[in-house]
C-alpha cells in the first residue's frame, strides 16, 4: 500500500492550538501500526476555527478533518483505513463553504502546498517578457491598490519610483502588520513566501531597483523564520535576477512603524519617528533614495497579476476597489479565518453569514473594521459594500481588511478609551494633539462614563477629536477619533446618553 | 546570560557594518543577555558613529528593548481589541495577580496583536504561541513558570 499523505498546517495560528502535538501523535499512532505516511506541513487554508485542520489526499482529492485534537488521531486513522466518516471529518476540503465561497488569487497556494517547496516565478517571467513600462502599465491597469490601508494605486506608486532620479532605488516591504485584527501577511509569509519574494522580484525589475527591504514585526517570528528560509533557497536558485537581492529586518514593537516614514526611520536605524510630506518615499525614501513602500498583500498579489493579466484581476470587484481583498474575520466571530473575495460583498454577508455570527452565540453588538484606528459599526450599517470609498462615506475604513466581532457584552466607553489609550501608547511624540490630546481624550472619557459634566465632557470630547484629525501628522493621530467618535455617534448608550441631565450633574 | 562587555563588543562588530544597523545590532545583544545593559549604550554609539543619546533615544523608543534583565520567563498576553472581545482583559489581569512576587522567575509584558486574532484571546510564553487561551491553561502556563 502506498503512503498515506496527510497535509498538516505549520502556521502560528495552527501551532497555537496544537498543531505540532497532532503531528507527533500521527507518526507515532502510524509508526505504532506500521502504517506508512507522509505528512506534508502547509501554511493555513485561514479556517482557523477549524485549526488544527489535518487533510489527507484521496483519489477524489483533499479531504479534511477538524479542529483535530491528539486525541482524536487513532479513531480519524481507523476511519481512514475502513474508509467510513469520523466525527471531526469534514468532506472534500474545497466542498466546504468558507472556502468553496472564496476567490482565491493571492492565497492560492497558502495552505495548499509546502511554503518552501520551490516554485516558477511565472509572473516574473512574463515581467521580463513585457519589459519594465510595460509591467508598471499591467499593475496600474489591474487597479490594484494599497493592501496596507491607505488604498493608493500601486502601479501609480511605481511610476513615480522609475521615473524618480538616484543612485540607487529600493523595494521595501512593509510586513508590520499591526493592526489588531489581521493576519493577511503573517499567513502569506507562512504560507506562501515565494508570492512575496517573487512580487518583489518584480517590483524591483519594474522600478530599477537593486535592494528590497522586508520589514516584519517581531511578534511574527515563525513568519520571520520562512521567509528567510525561503528567501535562501530562492537565492540559491538564482530566483531574484542577478541584480537584486532581499533582506529581512525586524521591527521592535513599535505600532507607529507601519507607518511608511517611520518604518523608514527604523530601517535607517534611528527611532521610528513620522517624517512630513513631501518628499514622498518614492522621491527621497530609505537612505534618501527613491523607494517604493508597500504592503505584503499589495506586493504578493502582483505575480498572479501578471501571470493571469492584469484584465483578470480587474475583472473582480466594484467601483474603484478593484480585484480581492482578503478579509480576516477575528474576534467573537464563530467562523473566525480569512476570506479572500472580491470587494462589494456586504459588511453584514461577513460577519453574519461567512463568519457566522460570535463564538459566544450572543447577538453581535458592534464590528471593527480596519484595526485600532477604524471605526465600529453598528448593525444598522452592516449594509456597507467592503470598498474603499463606501466605508469612507460612512466614516471608517476598511484599512487592511480586519473585522474584530464583539458580542453584547461590549462596553463600547471601554473600546472608545482603549483608542485614547492606544494611541497615547504609540504615539511616535511628534504631534502635542497625539502625544498628550490622546491622554487627554482618556480622561474625559473617564469624566463621561462617571457622569461629570456629561453634556460639557462630551462636546470636549469631540473638540479634541477635531484638534487629533486636523492637528496629526499621520494617521496614528489623525484616525484615532474614527473609533473613538463612531462609539460616541452609534453607541451613546454607554456614554451614559438618555440619563437625565440633572442625576448626571 | 549575564552582561560581559566582550561578548557584547563582538556582537556589535559582527553587526555593525549593515545599513541602519542599530535595530539588528540590538536585537542581538537582547537575545543574547535578555535585555540591553546601559553599558551596551556607548559602544553602540562608538560603532555607528552617532550620539549616546540617539542609542538611548532609540533603546527607550521601542517597547521591544529591555533595560533590565527580565524573569526565568516571559509571559505576554494580548491586549488587542481582538482578544478583547474574547475575554483578554480580565486574563491580563489575572496573570499580573498570579505573577506577583515571582519577578525572578515570571516577567509580564504587554503585547498588542500576535496575528491570533481568529483563535482569541492569545498570548506568546517564551516565544511558544498559544490560542483560544482561558483561565484554566493561563494558570497552568503561569505554574509551569513559577513552580
Ligand atoms: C500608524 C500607521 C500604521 C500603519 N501600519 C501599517 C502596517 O502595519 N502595514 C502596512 O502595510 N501599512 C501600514 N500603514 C500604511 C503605510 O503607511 C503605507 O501606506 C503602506 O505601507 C503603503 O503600502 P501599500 O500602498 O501597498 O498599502 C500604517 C499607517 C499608519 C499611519
Ligand atoms: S500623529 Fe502621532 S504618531 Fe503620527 S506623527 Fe504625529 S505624533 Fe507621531
Ligand atoms: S488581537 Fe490578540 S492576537 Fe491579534
Amino acid at each position: 500500500m502506498r503512503a498515506l499523505r496527510f497535509f498538516l498546517p505549520r502556521d502560528a495560528g495552527a501551532l497555537a492550538v496544537g498543531a505540532d502535538g497532532v503531528a507527533r501523535a500521527l507518526h507515532t499512532t502510524a509508526q505504532a501500526r506500521g502504517l506508512a505516511i507522509e505528512l506534508v506541513r502547509t501554511g493555513s487554508r485561514g479556517l482557523y476555527w477549524l485549526e488544527p485542520m489535518l487533510e489527507l489526499e484521496t483519489p477524489r482529492g483533499r479531504i479534511a478533518f477538524g479542529a483535530v485534537e491528539v486525541g482524536d488521531i487513532a479513531a480519524i486513522l481507523d476511519a481512514v483505513i475502513a474508509d467510513k466518516p469520523h466525527a471531526k471529518s469534514l468532506g472534500p476540503t474545497d466542498a466546504i463553504p468558507f472556502l468553496a465561497r472564496q476567490t482565491r488569487l493571492t492565497f492560492k497556494r497558502c495552505g495548499v502546498v509546502d511554503p518552501l517547496a520551490p516554485v516558477a516565478f511565472k509572473g516574473l517571467d512574463a515581467a521580463r517578457r513585457l519589459g519594465a513600462q510595460a509591467t508598471i502599465d499591467a499593475v496600474t491597469q489591474s487597479g490594484l491598490r494599497g493592501r496596507g490601508g491607505a488604498g493608493f494605486p500601486t502601479g501609480i506608486k511605481w511610476n513615480t519610483v522609475r521615473a524618480a532620479q538616484g543612485e540607487r532605488k529600493y523595494i521595501v516591504c512593509n510586513a508590520d502588520e499591526g493592526d489588531s485584527g489581521t493576519f493577511a501577511d503573517r499567513m502569506l509569509m507562512e504560507g506562501d513566501p515565494f508570492a512575496l519574494i517573487e512580487g518583489m522580484a518584480i517590483a524591483g525589475f519594474a522600478v530599477g531597483a537593486t535592494k528590497g527591504f522586508v520589514y516584519i514585526r517581531s511578534e511574527y517570528p515563525h513568519a520571520i523564520a520562512t521567509l528567510d528560509a525561503a528567501l535562501r533557497i530562492a537565492r540559491a536558485n538564482r530566483q531574484l535576477g542577478p541584480d537584486f537581492d532581499i533582506e529581512i529586518r525586524v521591527g521592535a514593537g513599535a505600532y507607529v512603524c507601519g507607518e511608511e516614514t517611520a518604518l523608514l526611520e527604523s530601517l535607517e536605524g534611528r527611532r521610528g519617528t513620522v517624517r512630513a510630506k513631501p518628499p514622498l518615499p518614492a522621491h527621497r525614501g530609505l537612505f534618501g533614495m527613491p523607494t517604493v513602500v508597500n504592503n505584503v498583500i499589495s506586493l504578493a498579489t502582483v505575480p498572479w497579476i501578471l501571470a493571469n493579466g492584469a484584465e483578470a484581476y480587474r475583472d473582480f470587484g466594484m467601483g474603484k476597489s478593484r480585484g480581492t481583498m482578503p478579509i480576516q474575520l477575528a474576534g467573537n466571530v464563530k467562523h473566525g479565518g480569512l476570506y479572500e473575495t472580491a470587494f462589494g460583498v456586504t459588511l453584514g454577508a461577513l460577519v453574519d453569514e461567512i463568519g457566522g455570527g460570535t463564538a459566544t452565540g450572543r447577538p453581535v453588538r458592534a464590528v471593527q473594521v480596519g484595526g485600532p484606528l477604524g471605526a465600529y459599526f453598528p448593525r444598522a450599517l452592516f449594509d456597507t459594500p467592503f470598498d474603499y470609498e463606501a466605508f469612507a462615506a460612512r466614516d471608517g475604513l476598511i484599512g487592511h481588511g480586519g473585522i474584530v466581532v464583539f458580542d453584547d457584552g461590549v462596553d463600547m466607553a471601554a473600546q472608545a478609551r482603549f483608542a485614547m489609550e492606544f494611541c497615547a501608547h504609540e504615539s511616535c511624540g511628534k504631534c502635542t494633539p497625539c502625544r498628550i490630546g490622546s491622554t487627554r481624550g482618556v480622561e474625559t472619557i473617564d469624566k463621561i462614563v462617571a457622569g461629570q459634566d456629561r453634556a460639557a465632557n462630551t462636546a470636549l470630547l469631540e473638540d479634541l477629536c477635531q484638534t487629533l484629525k486636523f492637528g496629526s501628522l499621520c494617521a496614528l493621530g489623525g484616525f484615532t477619533p474614527y473609533p473613538v467618535l463612531s462609539a460616541l455617534r452609534h453607541f451613546p448608550e454607554y456614554f451614559g446618553a438618555g440619563k437625565s441631565r440633572q442625576a448626571a450633574e | 546570560m549575564t552582561w560581559d562587555n566582550a561578548r557584547a563588543d563582538a556582537i556589535i562588530e559582527a553587526y555593525k557594518a549593515l545599513d541602519g544597523a542599530a535595530l539588528p545590532i540590538l536585537h542581538a545583544l537582547q537575545k543574547e543577555f535578555g535585555y540591553i545593559d546601559d553599558a551596551a549604550i556607548e559602544p553602540v554609539a562608538k560603532a555607528l558613529n552617532l550620539s549616546r543619546a540617539e542609542i538611548h533615544g532609540v533603546v527607550t523608543f521601542y517597547h521591544d528593548f529591555r533595560k533590565t534583565k527580565p524573569g526565568r520567563h516571559v509571559l505576554r498576553v494580548c491586549r488587542a481589541e481582538a482578544c478583547q472581545s474574547r475575554g483578554a482583559d480580565a486574563l491580563v489581569e489575572h496573570a499580573a495577580v498570579r505573577a506577583k512576587g515571582h519577578d525572578a522567575a515570571l516577567t509580564l509584558e504587554p503585547v498588542f496583536c500576535l496575528g491570533l486574532c481568529a483563535t482569541a484571546p492569545a498570548a506568546m510564553l517564551d516565544g511558544e504561541l498559544y490560542g483560544r487561551l482561558t483561565q484554566k491553561r493561563l494558570d497552568a502556563l503561569i505554574d509551569g513558570c513559577v513552580r
